[in-house]
């Protein structure tokens, strides 16, 4: 018997396998060479996610002129959709290498490994997004973890780190097992793993022929591995441990591009291919949303650590998006689906800048206080760092949700969604769940403009590429703050999913 | 950011009135920290250059019309509907004036006090970008435009009061920051639910502008009074209007003068500004439906505020509680519903910036003198400056609302405008008048009157650029008290527009008050 392989349209795919080129070559390359001049891995780091946007962003051309299609017999979406998340995890994973550049730099564990594990996570993520089959998702869910891991373990030097990468990886076995269990499940009720194939099922089948029983249960299984890790209340209770025990710009890369991977694959999963079922998931995804928008930003206020506050703070983002899934839940799957799906992708991509810019604030400040990331090694930064000092006030205003900053515009995007379909009561929740959380960012600001350096502070050093990290991830928060319409406009295409 | 580009190639004045100061705090952050001196000088000029274009607004105005002129229309946000739409008509006109004035006033007049002059850059520049923001929220005519301003303006104002306020002004900033945020979090649902409903009923597409969602769109009774009260949290608490005041005491005290005087004078104007323009004009008969409440909570607000202001032991205080019972009559004339009593609130609005404003410019001036603010630790200044007692012996009368200064004429209109419509609250409320004069002239009598001691002796007077400060104000409250009429009969035009509209969309017949005669003479009233 002869086997064909499915027809491989090496273009479509040239983004992810840029990125796994890149990530081989600096494993390989990196091994076989003495040390490299400082900051080249960074660079070689951006270098390769520039290429793959720029790939991405052709084959984002290519799609406007032939349609979404799926890739490798059905295994991956080329759509929008895929690339847009792809396009801003891309930005996120190059801003963290500069700030990785920043953190690692003459230390121990400077080299290219950390680097490679950038690459291949970003790759998994990717990869999430852009998945037509489950199983796939699965794998690149794996990819994405595995490296995610091991990263939050990479600072030998701490304790802290090592406890955190622990964590990490027995809980999110865990959520991958749930994930994986829910797979199975949906298979057993639609006999199929392939998100086209299941759309089709439900299209064509008529409903006593579906096995409902196990379907639900599927998607109640699926739907804690997500919510696990998108950190929703109440699957959340790992993130603020491994979020500060993670070396700063790790956490970054987790509460970015971890977090938009991890929502796009629930996008996928419950938009795109159980549309049929929208009416069972979306009260779930309501109890998850408003769980986590109160929770998160009441817990937010009593920390007294930075990155434990931006941990519970990134909980209750998470609460947000979570309003605008529920929003799109109404009409999924018609023709007129609304724009919950953009909104929510929106929402993603501006966060992850947001955030990077935050946790880059943070690794600063903790270089140049022994690792120390409370509230009281903030204090007095603006009259140390005047500059730092602005940019942070600009990502916690931006996170705050305050006008004329990219979270404002996240943020009405996704409640505009809730309103226009009638969700009043989650808005008005969300709302003043972001008055809580406003009293949170004021606190770090109070602690940064309003009190002074405690005796003999210690002007922190900003490492050249971790400042012109921080300065893109202001610059852009500004910048689409006040121009949001380009971004807008770009994004409309994005539910024209291929399946 | 395009949006601003393309309206100033063809000088459109309202855009300038919003630029023109955010450009100047954008030069002011960018000074050296260095040469402080030059950081007071720009903060000047820009606040001045303001407000001169504000005054060549009010030149350009044309009076006899009820429409909003000056308009300037330019696509920012596409995607959603959105514009930058500007405009201006008599409600607006004399607030943005007052921003205009107050501001280069409260720049001049009155320093930080920190010991160290670095510190000043922040400071002018938080307070240009106030001014941005506030002309903004009040030329805006467009939904989420004025949103975005009305938001914008709470981050300079919790660092002003944070940064340069007294020694609970962490607290106070903080309150104020997250009260005002509670109101606006009702606001935005309502905003967007009052553009989606429009769309079903009535417009057929997405639009947040004003004027187009007023006159275009129906709303059922029941919804309109839903999206009408989340409009109306917002603006309660910012005025702020009785049980949601506790955060005005706070702000107001632990403030920096400056910071007072901006907040009494015009952001405080943002709520009541915001029930005429937002609340009335969107949703009249919601607003008529409502109106026994407001009326109820301004009345309670009057008394209230006045007895708690007898009852102040701390000057800034006690210019804080009245600023409670001063706003309550403003509400009070919004919700009558007669032109009179409208206009009358308008004015008011202006009269209390310029009383309120001067008031706590001066006791900005005690505290420098004397580091204190306590009534008790006052006595006998009168005999030591009585230039300075004089002063203020005309702004606290002008508070009072004695006839012949400015104060009296708005509250006059408001209190025989709403009698016709709500005779009882105004019966109730009139006897605010009568406290009014009680608790300012007993903290006069105290702070003024009687032997100086020790510490009072050496009590200075009013210096030249104090006096220099002072005129301005002094001048308006006279001017306007004696001759009211062409501030009057720009106001009008568009409080009547604003009437007929309600008239037209809820059937409601404005009494027809007898003639009345105000004290200059001319004919008020129909």
């Amino acid at each position: 018997m002869l086997f064909l392989g499915p027809e491989v349209d090496w273009f479509a795919l040239s983004p992810y396998l840029t990125m796994v080129g890149g990530a081989l070559m600096l494993m390989v390359v990196g091994a076989l060479t003495s040390r490299w001049p400082r900051g080249l891995t960074a660079w070689t780091t951006v270098a390769v996610t520039a290429a793959s946007a720029v790939l991405a962003l052709l084959a984002w051309n290519d799609i406007g002129d032939s349609g979404p299609t799926t890739l490798v017999g059905g295994a991956m979406a080329h759509d929008r959709f895929a690339l847009f998340v792809a396009l801003g995890m891309l930005g996120a994973t190059a801003l963290v290498a500069l700030i990785t550049d920043g953190e690692l730099r003459g230390g121990e564990n400077d080299g290219p490994e950390i680097y490679a594990l950038l690459l291949t996570a970003a790759t998994g993520a990717m990869v999430m997004a852009a998945a037509n089959e489950l199983i796939v998702m699965f794998l690149g869910l794996e990819t994405l973890s595995l490296a995610l891991y091991v990263l939050a373990a990479s600072d030998r030097r701490r304790s802290g780190s090592q406890e955190s990468g622990m964590k990490y990886f027995v809980l999110g076995g865990f959520a991958s097992a749930f994930f994986l269990y829910g797979i199975a499940l949906l298979y057993g009720g639609t006999r199929s793993t392939s998100i086209s194939e299941i759309v089709e099922r439900f299209q064509t089948t008529v409903a006593a022929d579906r096995n409902d029983a196990l379907v639900l249960a599927g998607v109640a299984l699926l739907l804690v591995g997500l919510a696990f890790k998108v950190s929703a209340v109440p699957f959340h209770v790992w993130s603020p441990d491994v979020y500060q025990g993670a070396p700063s710009n790790v956490t970054a890369f987790m509460a970015s591009v971890g977090k938009a991977a991890a929502f796009a694959a629930m996008l996928r999963v419950l938009v795109v291919a159980l549309p049929f079922h929208r009416d069972d998931w979306r009260p779930a995804i309501w109890v998850l949303a408003v769980a986590s928008l109160v929770i998160g930003s009441v817990l937010a206020v009593v920390q007294t650590d930075v990155k434990r506050m931006l941990a519970y703070s990134s909980v209750s983002h998470a609460g947000f998006i979570l309003v605008g899934i529920e929003a799109a839940g109404h009409r999924a799957g018609e023709a007129d689906a609304g724009s919950g799906v953009q909104a929510v992708l929106v929402y993603l991509v501006l966060y992850g800048v947001l955030v990077v810019g935050s946790f880059g604030v943070a690794t600063v400040v903790a270089r140049g206080n022994d690792g120390d990331t409370s509230l009281s090694a903030f204090a007095g930064l603006a009259t140390r760092r005047p500059t730092l000092a602005v940019a942070m006030t600009v990502f916690l205003l931006a996170q705050a949700g305050v006008p004329l900053t990219s979270g404002f515009v996240a943020k009405w995007g996704v409640i505009q969604e809730a309103v226009a379909e009638r969700s009043y009561a989650i808005a008005i929740i969300a709302m003043l769940a972001a008055v809580i959380g406003a009293f949170l960012y004021l606190r770090i600001m109070v602690s940064v403009w309003l009190q002074p350096s405690p005796d003999g502070a210690t002007t922190e050093r900003v490492p050249a590429l971790t400042g012109f990290a921080i300065g893109i991830a202001a610059l852009v928060t500004v910048a689409i703050g006040v121009w949001p319409d380009w971004l807008l406009s770009v994004s409309e295409s994005v539910s024209a999913y291929a399946r | 950011m395009v949006a601003a580009m393309t309206s100033a190639v063809a000088f459109p004045l309202l855009t300038t009135l919003i630029f023109l100061p955010a450009a100047g705090a954008l030069v002011v952050a960018m000074l050296s920290s260095r040469r402080p001196e030059y950081m007071k000088m720009t903060a000047l000029l820009a606040s001045v250059a303001t407000g001169a274009v504000s005054i060549w607004a009010l030149r350009n105005f044309d009076a006899h019309s009820g429409g909003f002129q000056f308009t300037s229309q330019h696509p920012w946000i596409e995607s959603w509907g959105i514009s930058w739409h500007l405009g201006m008509d008599g409600i607006s006109l004399f607030l943005v004036v007052l921003t205009g004035v107050l501001f280069p006033l409260a720049i001049v007049g009155i320093d930080p006090h920190n010991d160290d002059p670095a510190r000043d850059k922040p400071y002018f520049a938080w307070l240009l970008l106030l001014e941005a923001g506030v002309m903004g929220s009040f030329l805006s005519l467009d939904l989420f435009l004025f949103f975005v301003f009305f938001e914008i303006v709470l981050v300079p104002m919790y660092f002003l009061i944070g940064g340069w306020g007294y020694e609970g002004r962490v607290y106070a900033a903080t309150k104020f920051f997250l009260y005002t945020m509670v109101g606006s979090a009702f606001m935005l649902v309502s905003i967007l639910a009052t553009v989606f409903i429009a769309r079903a009923n009535g417009l057929g597409r997405v639009t947040f502008d004003l004027i187009e969602l007023a006159e275009g769109a129906s709303f059922a009774a029941s919804t309109g009074r839903w999206l009408f009260m989340g409009f109306a949290i917002a603006f309660a608490v910012k005025v702020p209007v009785f049980p949601v005041h506790t955060w005005l005491p706070d702000a107001h005290t632990q403030a920096p003068t400056a910071g007072s005087v901006v907040l009494a004078g015009v952001m405080l104007k943002l709520g009541t500004y915001g029930f005429l323009r937002f609340g009335l004009y969107l949703f009249p008969e919601a607003a008529r439906w409502s109106r026994s409440l407001w009326l109820t909570l301004a009345v309670i607000g009057i008394i209230y505020g006045a007895i708690a202001a007898t009852m102040q032991k701390d000057l800034k205080r006690l210019v804080a509680y009245s600023s409670v019972a001063h706003l309550g009559f403003i509400v009070l004339g919004t919700f009558a519903f007669t032109s009179q009593a409208i206009t009358g609130s308008v004015m008011q609005m202006v009269n209390h910036g310029v009383s309120t404003g001067a008031l706590f410019l001066m006791v900005g001036m005690i505290y420098e003198r004397r580091h204190t603010r306590q009534i008790s630790d006052l006595r006998g200044i009168q005999h030591v400056a009585p230039v300075f007692a004089a002063a203020f012996t005309l702004v606290m009368l002008s508070s009072i609302g004695v006839p012949g200064l400015n104060g009296f004429v708005g509250e006059y209109l408001i209190l025989i405008g709403s009698f016709l419509t709500a005779r009882w609250w105004v019966v109730v409320a009139a006897t605010g008048v009568i406290l009014a004069a009680l608790y300012l002239l007993w903290a006069y009598q105290r702070v003024f009157h009687g032997e100086p001691d020790e510490d009072n002796r050496a009590f200075p007077e009013l210096r030249w650029r104090e006096a220099m400060t002072l005129l301005p104000f002094l001048g308006i409250i006279v001017f306007t008290g004696v001759y009211p009429k062409p501030m009057l009969e720009r106001i009008e035009p568009a409080v009547d527009a604003l009437i007929e509209h309600v008239s037209d969309r809820t059937g409601y017949v404005e009494p027809q008050p007898v003639a009345v005669v105000v004290d200059d003479g001319h004919e008020e009233g129909e």
